[in-house]
């Protein structure tokens, strides 16, 4: 099962795991893999029947997760997660139906989907993944991507105001709206458990490095520049209006469980 | 599962609400859509009925998440159904491709309208036809069922969810605003005379099973989610595991399979209706509301005698070749009367080639043919 470790002794999340598909496709530095144990520990500390889990995500980087995690998980179309996993669960409630999935499939091409479920308040939780980029097709400008951060498809600088995505998953209705860093791993994961044990629509937007993309074109060149960015510059603010929780360039990031 | 209000009997009812009963008698117990004239009564009809027999109704925000919601509902274990128009039947095609890739069954309901774009939303149509077959990207095969009258509406969307999950596909039922509109009788049998196909389960335990390993039929056994089976389901080219498996070969053995799944079961899935084809020098042939006013315009043609002859495509997808080529060695031409600027009529006229003539006889839309100009068409070509 195990051939993710060199010392035989195996990694307690290997179970969990897909173990046969590693390595996975992520590039060094990515936060993904940070993010999958994070949802890993923090769904085993929910106590959820894990037969009853599905993860199901839509397309690019972050939309890999659902395939290296060993449940049932769906991979579906660009942006198309949330209804996949809308109609999932509403098929059948029994299922705790869980997205993972990127800042652009779900805030651009999936972001009416986004809303609506949070008006509807569907019961499932939403990891959303945001590394402010487009990854997979090469580092181009997205919702989320904050003024004047350089991308390949805004090489002078962003023009466009980005999304702050708890402001409008709060706005639209959302049960549960949280933000933490890929550097704040035990709060993250407890964040993660209580979005799985909340009933209602539950979503977690998680900020997390793109070192070959947004960092190589920002000047923060590594994953490790990139989480010492986060870590020196998370602010704690949890029960704050999210609406004062927007994220400027290279400023401080606001993290914290704004809606519970 | 009690059913807490099944209908059976005859009925005064619509084109669209009998496609409703029908859903409900094959089992269909979630429906996601959203409003478009003129499918919108089937949405209208399926959130009155689907809570009384246990089922899920849901208004989605648009038809991309109709379908994507449709899916998710059927790897959920239940029967599931959309119901569009061509707009909406656009925006669906992207998740098509999923239903197809990932093996998911289904049925869309389209009822078509006059087009291109938003066209005439109130008035009858026929110009989707080939976005039924073609509308999504790549190569694969489709299963089109046409019905022709309120009756077959309802027994057509029975037997579309019959073939999605015998073969494991979204199932398209290609009505026309004409038909879905339409009043007349339908009989709603007793339930437990209806042949009612449900999906084929693994035989083998959670560890041992391939989800895209498929039977001598070459469909796959399906586990839905939450039986513990710990499937991953993907868009992309698979493995029989369902793991992605980018080359060139998986992508071979993949396509072929999915294409092939329909096209060598084709006895069992096509369906034609005939009429005194034996001897004749024309056959029309036609499909959904163009096929009613076709036969009035053989009759006519017979009444002068002229020996035409009559072929009905209940089936429209896959394309009955062999049927087609077999009658394009006896006859003079094929007429082909269908409410568009000719899209099944190449296919035809493929099927023919060159044996014999094929004849459009289009109409553009907002109404049905004229008996006559059917008529004129199959006089032109007998003699």
């Amino acid at each position: 099962m195990n051939k993710a470790t060199t010392n035989g002794a195996g990694h307690p999340l290997d179970p969990y795991l897909r173990a046969e598909r590693m390595p996975h496709i992520w590039c060094s530095g990515c936060g993904l893999g940070l993010v999958v144990n994070c949802f890993l520990r923090g769904l085993i500390q929910s106590r959820l029947a894990l037969d009853k889990v599905v993860v199901v995500s839509g397309i690019g980087c972050a939309g890999r997760a659902a395939g290296y995690i060993n449940l049932d998980s769906f991979h579906t179309t660009h942006g198309r997660a949330i209804p996949f996993a809308t109609g999932l669960k509403l098929s059948n409630p029994e299922l705790k139906v869980v997205v993972i999935s990127g800042d652009g499939d779900l805030t651009a091409i999936g972001g009416n989907h986004l809303i609506h479920a949070a008006r509807r308040n569907v019961d499932i939780t939403v990891l959303c993944i945001n590394n402010f980029i487009y990854g997979m097709t090469g580092g181009q400008v997205g919702p989320t991507t904050p003024l004047t951060a350089r991308t390949t498809t805004s090489v002078g600088g962003n023009i466009d105001q980005p999304f702050n995505i708890p402001y409008l998953a709060a706005a639209s209705g959302a049960a549960y709206v949280a933000r933490w860093t890929t550097a704040q791993v035990i709060r993250l994961q407890k964040s993660i458990t209580e979005a799985l044990l909340k009933n209602g629509f539950s979503l977690i937007e998680i900020i997390t490095p793109c070192p070959t993309y947004y960092g190589r074109m920002n000047k923060q060149r590594t994953g490790l520049e990139q989480m010492k960015y986060y870590r020196d510059n998370s602010i704690v603010k949890s029960g704050i209006d999210p609406k004062h929780a927007g994220i400027e360039f290279n400023g401080p990031i606001i993290v914290g469980r704004f809606v519970d | 599962m009690t059913e807490r209000k099944y209908i059976a009997g005859e009925f005064f009812m619509s084109g669209d609400d009998a496609c409703a009963e029908g859903a409900i008698s094959a089992g269909c117990r979630f429906f996601a859509g959203y409003p478009i004239t003129p499918a919108s009564e089937i949405a209208e009809r399926m959130s009155e009925r689907l809570p009384e027999v246990a089922g899920t109704y849901i208004q989605m925000e648009d038809e991309l998440a109709s379908l994507a919601a449709v899916l998710g509902a059927s790897w959920g274990g239940v029967k599931a159904m959309t119901a569009t128009s061509g707009p909406g039947f656009s925006l669906m095609m992207e998740n098509i491709g999923l239903g197809i890739m990932t093996e998911t069954p289904c049925v869309i309901v389209d009822v078509q309208r006059g087009s291109p774009s938003t066209g005439l939303p109130t008035l009858t149509g026929q110009g989707d036809m080939m976005q039924a077959r073609w509308g999504s990207h790549g190569s694969y095969s489709i299963i089109a069922l046409s019905p022709d009258s309120p009756q077959e509406l309802y027994d057509l969307t029975i037997r579309a969810f019959n073939l999605s999950e015998k073969y494991r596909l979204p199932v398209l039922v290609m009505t026309e605003a004409a038909t879905g509109h339409m009043y007349e009788k339908v009989v709603i049998p007793p339930m437990n005379e209806i042949e009612v196909v449900h999906r084929r389960k693994p035989a083998v335990s959670a560890g041992e099973y391939l989800p895209f390993k498929p039977d001598a039929d070459l469909v796959p056994p399906m586990a839905n989610a939450g039986e513990g089976y710990r499937v991953h389901i993907t868009g992309l080219t698979h493995d029989e595991r369902g793991y992605p498996a980018m080359t060139a070969e998986a992508q071979d053995r993949l396509v072929r399979r999915l294409v092939d799944k329909i096209e060598r079961n084709r006895d069992d899935i096509i369906d034609l209706e005939e009429d005194r084809i034996d001897g004749a020098e024309v056959v029309v042939c036609s499909y959904g509301i163009s096929a009613r006013v076709s036969r009035i315009a053989v009759e006519q043609a017979r009444s002068e005698g002229i020996r035409v002859g009559m072929l009905r495509l209940i089936t429209v997808w896959p394309f009955p070749e062999d049927r087609i080529r077999d009658i394009s060695e006896q006859v003079r031409a094929f007429v082909v009367p269908e409410i568009n600027y000719g899209q099944i009529s190449l296919e035809v006229e493929r099927c023919a080639c060159g044996r014999t003539k094929t004849v459009l006889v289009p109409h553009m839309g907002g109404g049905v043919h004229s008996p006559g100009t059917i008529l004129e068409a199959i006089k032109q070509v007998a003699r």
